[in-house]
């Protein structure tokens, strides 16, 4: 008889998942399992509440990346009621947004995965956390919280709420930015940026070159992804169209309401989360050899799809990877990497944004009519591509809702990552704390 | 001596334990007061051993357990026990854990309705039977707040709770006190918008236009939000989500509350306050467009909420 070992709750990730990995009577791993084992019902409570609620009641599906479901849920409320919000919304909007992730991007590089790296993954897990790293880099630690309360301070500031926000609304947004504002968090943003390019010079020099090893061999998987970008191919957070690239780099572009044409949900009887696919590419298959159907979203799906990123600095980065790497590139701990190049963007974005002084500009609403329609909203969370699908009936409530959300896309391939990582380091019944850690590592690249 | 403290999250969207990390400077100097033997998003202690091989789940004994979210499947209820049961104080930390929050927004709704519209009525699934495994956790009944599960010694209500308050709490348990709550006041308390306990009257308006204010201006400048016509949860919405000083959060916004802190004190009925409220500026509560599910938004467990034998009235 066999066996199976049971790794829950899987840490240092946000939500609630187990994995189970099957051993023969030789102690080698025949299958393996991530369990998810949480299940809210957002699509079915969200049957009949009025559609300009929506965006602060769907904002709660995550508490990490709030904004970006926040966002979705307005873009997909606008195309119910075909609205388009003004220029200076759309702006604080995408203002908002990047504020948000800097934070995100800062809080789940020091605190989240740098354990793995900086104290190392076979490290016991009573130092291996944010911890030992408050302990064996203090000055960095501070810095670490400082910029992250600040980002926290300037979305408060502004927009009242940094956690579960309501400043978005169908047709713009609540408020507009007054030049003191804007003048108060220029500098902010500047300092923001230099941070950001701080971290991934942090992480070039000092955290990558050492876990090459690690790069190569935890979770490698040849999958196809997924990711939002402009009319002219660069990567894009808030807007854009659809790419759906496949492993060997050949891709199709599609707008939003095209989506059911390219993406279909799979259903296992061992996990509430669903399985997306891309149907195009035939029926889902999970096996390790010969994967069908099976993409990946969030930061490394993000910068393959894209031709060129927003931003120069960006730009100039992801450049440098391109050389190392290649495109697409498929080594899953790679996601660290493209996470801290996708956060030079974003600060520089915020930036670019706190510079133009439309921002201040008082028409940030349209007139909004309730109407029967429908609309689908997509921006692109931290953790990959948000599909908000809304049906609303004449008086504007919501009849039918759909909603892909973010690591969902991820689940498929979270699950070959974990396969592959058991089978390369579970051998003969042999395993400890250290190499079930690295599963797990196959796991937190996606940062779930 | 540090102190053990072990935290979970449940039913919860991780909202909670961020703002635990947004206490920031504060967290830095509480931290090494606090050993944290047990806490899955920071820390890799795992239930069956590091190594998975027990066979019963253990979560370390500790004097402070810090539980979010409420309870909607078999597993959270085990996971609630075992806590209860391995801490001295338990604290029910943010509106999922206090009163259910918005994921007892489902609680309108058979578990059958629920599973049916998530696993064969949605666009892109195809429609297949509902997950069965012994991995994957039967829901309960209802989606509760934790203490309709276990005993709850402490409750930081919110959602998320302000960090201030959660430095708060903390900071009164490591000074030996046991007991710690917000005081009784509402949101309208801490709202420094002008009031005249009258409104322009006629039907309650939903919020397709923005509140009618000066961006250069402060907030003691603008006219109340119920008082504009709008719904604003805030005179039945127990106050602090501005943290010690500060705005309601919402408001700072410029947008309506919406009860997040949940009531302001045990046994209040927001609902009914509410109607009151809005009567007495001149308001018809019953041109509230889906009132019900509104003003039971974060509270819903507790039997707030339960299936209607019809469709919900609006
Ligand atoms: S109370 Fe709010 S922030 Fe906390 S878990 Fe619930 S939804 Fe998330
Ligand atoms: S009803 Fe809302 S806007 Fe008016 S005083 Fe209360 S919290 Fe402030
Ligand atoms: S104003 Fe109301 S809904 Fe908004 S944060 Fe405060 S208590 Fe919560």
């Amino acid at each position: 008889m066999g066996k199976v070992i049971n790794i829950q709750p899987i840490t240092r990730i946000e939500g609630h998942a187990k994995v189970s990995i099957h051993l023969d009577d030789a102690g080698n791993v025949t299958d393996t399992k991530v369990h998810v084992q949480a299940l809210r019902g957002f699509e079915k409570f969200c049957e009949g509440r009025p559609a300009e609620e929506m965006p602060r009641i769907v904002c709660h599906i995550c508490g990490i990346c709030p904004w970006a479901h926040h966002l979705a849920s307005s873009k997909a409320t606008d195309a119910c009621f075909g609205v388009t919000p003004p220029p200076a919304a759309v702006k604080l909007r995408r203002l908002m947004q990047s504020i948000a992730y800097i934070g995100d991007r800062i809080l789940h590089f020091y605190f989240l995965a740098a354990p793995d790296f900086v104290i190392g993954p076979d490290a016991d897990y009573s130092v291996r956390n944010v911890i030992g790293i408050v302990n064996a880099a203090p000055d960095l630690a501070k810095q670490v919280v400082k910029y992250r309360q600040m980002t926290a301070n300037m979305l408060e500031h502004f927009a009242g709420r940094a956690i579960h926000p309501t400043l978005s609304l169908v047709g713009g947004v609540s408020k507009p930015m007054t030049e003191a504002e804007r003048q108060e968090m220029l500098p902010l943003a500047k300092e923001l940026l230099e941070f950001s390019k701080f971290t991934i010079k942090f992480a070039k020099d000092n955290v990558f070159p050492k876990y090459l090893d690690a790069i190569k061999t935890i979770g490698v998987i040849k999958v196809g992804y997924l990711g939002t970008v402009t009319a002219d191919g660069a990567l894009d957070f808030y807007d854009g169209h659809l790419r759906l690239m496949k492993p060997d780099g050949a891709y199709d572009d599609f707008k939003y309401d095209e989506y059911l044409d390219y993406i279909g949900e799979w259903v296992e009887p061992w996990s509430y989360q669903k399985f997306p696919y891309a149907k195009k590419w035939g029926q889902l298959k999970l096996d390790l050899n010969d994967p069908v159907g099976v993409y990946r979203t969030n930061c490394l799906a993000r910068i393959n799809v894209a031709d060129k990123m927003a931003t120069p600095l960006a730009q100039k980065e992801l450049e440098e990877f391109r050389a190392a790497f290649g495109r697409p590139a498929h080594l899953t701990l790679l996601y660290h990497y493209a996470r801290l190049i996708e956060l030079v963007q974003i600060a520089e974005t915020a930036v670019q944004l706190l510079e133009d002084p439309e921002i201040t500009s008082k028409d940030i609403r349209a007139a909004v009519t309730p109407k029967a329609g429908r609309g689908i909203g997509c921006v692109e969370a931290p953790r990959g591509t948000l599909i908000h699908d809304y049906t609303t009936d004449a008086e504007g409530l919501i009849t039918n809702v759909n909603l892909i959300v973010g690591t969902t896309h991820n689940n498929a391939a979270i699950n070959l990552s974990v396969n592959q990582a058991a089978k390369e380091f579970i051998k003969a019944g042999k395993y400890d704390q250290g190499i079930l850690n690295k599963v797990e590592m196959a796991i937190r690249a996606y940062d779930p | 001596m540090p102190v053990k403290v072990a935290e979970e999250w449940l039913n919860a969207c991780s909202g909670c334990e961020i703002s635990i990390l947004n206490t920031g400077e504060a967290l830095l100097d509480l931290l090494p007061h606090l050993d944290f033997v047990h806490i899955p998003v920071l820390i890799d202690h795992k239930y069956f051993g590091q190594t998975g091989d027990k066979t019963v789940m253990e979560i370390p004994e500790a004097v402070v357990g810090i539980v979010s979210g409420g309870v909607r499947n078999e597993e959270h209820k085990h996971v609630a026990e075992e806590m209860r049961q391995k801490v001295k104080i338990l604290i029910a930390l943010g509106s999922c854990a206090a009163y259910g929050g918005i994921p007892a927004q489902a609680n309108m709704w058979k578990n059958d309705e629920v599973f049916d519209k998530v696993f064969r009525h949605c666009a892109s699934t195809e429609p297949s039977p509902n997950p069965e495994h012994p991995n994957v956790p039967k829901w309960t009944n209802s989606c509760q707040a934790l203490d309709e599960v276990v005993k709850v010694d402490i409750t930081i209500p919110g959602c998320p709770p302000h960090p201030d308050w959660i430095a708060d709490a903390i900071g009164a348990l490591l000074a030996g006190k046991t007991a710690w709550a917000l005081p009784e006041r509402s949101v309208c308390d801490t709202c420094p918008v002008i009031r005249e306990k009258k409104s322009g009257g006629g039907p309650i308006k939903r919020a397709f236009t923005n509140i009618d204010f000066d961006p250069e201006q402060g907030l003691d400048k603008m006219r109340c939000i119920n008082e504009q016509g709008f719904l604003c949860l805030g005179p039945v919405t127990l106050a602090g989500c501005a943290g010690k000083e500060g705005v309601p959060r919402c408001v700072q916004a410029r947008t309506p509350c919406r009860g997040c802190f949940g009531p302001i004190r045990k046994g209040a009925r927001p609902m009914v306050d509410m109607m009151g409220a809005l009567t007495s500026v001149g308001l018809d509560p019953k041109t509230v467009v889906d009132r019900r599910a509104i003003m039971n938004r974060y509270i819903g467990g507790h039997g707030f909420l339960a299936p209607l034998p019809a469709r919900p009235a609006r």
